[in-house]
């Protein structure tokens, strides 16, 4: 790609990286949550992917270890709800096993902050395996 | 209301412009309009948090367009035809069952409440109850996180097999092995 799209691309990645990591961290005050800001993350990568494209191995490599991230994003889900049973209630048991905290808070909604977390890593590294997957490197325009 | 029908209008148009324009990226912005229309539709609703999802997803997928039609080809290569013989069952059938639908659907519509109209028992609970129960302000993140969690685990499931079935069917690794089978 052209110079102009590599430096605003290099320019709003890290922005939509942080908005990204805002919207996941602040599911449980303001509107948005785990997919929003998951696919806001993964927009960044592929963003930095169509700009400046890639060779094939970091892609190769970019390739497994989002697809591992991915499933490592399910695995701490399915754990958040799972630890109701450590406790003794049910699968996705809120309240009485991590607290509500004191609402409007950043630490606050118990199992909600934690979850949000965990689907925006998986959303963010599904999408971006996808991408990959779908031939990212076809997608790469000489200037 | 009657902006909601005016961007339902735009959607219908832009849905059949999706399908009848030659020129590709013509198609994928028709389709762009499509479901920004839809987020504008959430934001007038009053669901934000629909809304942002929306955008976001779909901007991804009209620049997931973009990039390929840009790389590939521009013109829909799809064989025009008329109205071929053996289609005509299909169609007619297709037809006949639209009509039902449609006259069905009608009468279940009338048995509706009207537009707007709050009636759902279980979410006015839900709304009173849910920072009280989960001390979460945002009482869509309540909802989808906490009373429905079964339903967001669904959801990751869902996702989690659209990726492994993409990344199966579409990996590199296994289209090398077969290129070279193929070869050899």
């Amino acid at each position: 790609m052209s110079l102009i799209v590599q430096v605003i691309a290099r320019l709003l990645a890290g922005m939509l990286f942080l908005f990204g990591t805002y919207v996941v961290l602040h599911g449980h005050l303001t509107p948005g949550g785990g997919f929003a800001g998951g696919v806001l993350i993964a927009a960044a990568f592929i963003l930095m992917s169509l700009a400046f494209g890639s060779v094939e191995q970091t892609e190769r490599n970019s390739y497994t270890l989002s697809s591992v991230v991915e499933s490592l994003g399910g695995v701490l889900f399915v754990s958040l709800a799972l630890a109701g049973y450590l406790a003794g209630v049910f699968f996705f048991q809120n309240a009485s096993v991590y607290g509500t905290g004191t609402p409007l808070k950043l630490i606050s909604g118990g199992i909600i902050l934690p979850a949000n977390i965990a689907i925006g890593i998986k959303v963010g590294a599904g999408l971006f395996a996808m991408f990959l997957a779908l031939g990212a490197s076809r997608f790469v325009m000489k200037d | 209301m009657i902006e909601l029908y005016v961007l339902l209008a735009a959607m219908l148009a832009a849905a059949v412009a999706a399908i009848e324009i030659k020129d590709l990226l013509a198609a994928a912005v028709a389709l762009g309009i499509v479901g920004f229309s839809i987020s504008i539709m959430f934001i007038l609703l009053q669901a934000p948090d629909l809304a942002i999802v929306q955008i976001v997803v779909e901007t991804l997928t009209v620049v997931f367009f973009a990039a390929v039609i840009l790389r590939t080809t521009n013109s829909d290569t799809t064989l025009a035809g008329g109205l071929k013989r053996e289609l005509v069952l299909p169609a007619v059938i297709y037809v006949t069952f639209g009509i039902v639908f449609l006259i069905l659907m009608g009468r279940v519509m009338a048995e509706l409440p009207r537009f707007g109209s709050p009636t759902m028992l279980v979410a006015r609970e839900y709304i009173a109850l849910g920072l009280e129960r989960t001390g979460a302000a945002n009482v869509v993140a309540a909802i989808i996180l906490d009373f429905r969690g079964y339903d967001t685990l669904g959801e990751g499931t869902v996702l989690f097999t659209a990726v492994v079935g993409v990344l199966t069917i579409m990996r590199r690794a296994g289209r090398k092995e077969r290129n070279r089978e193929a070869r050899s």
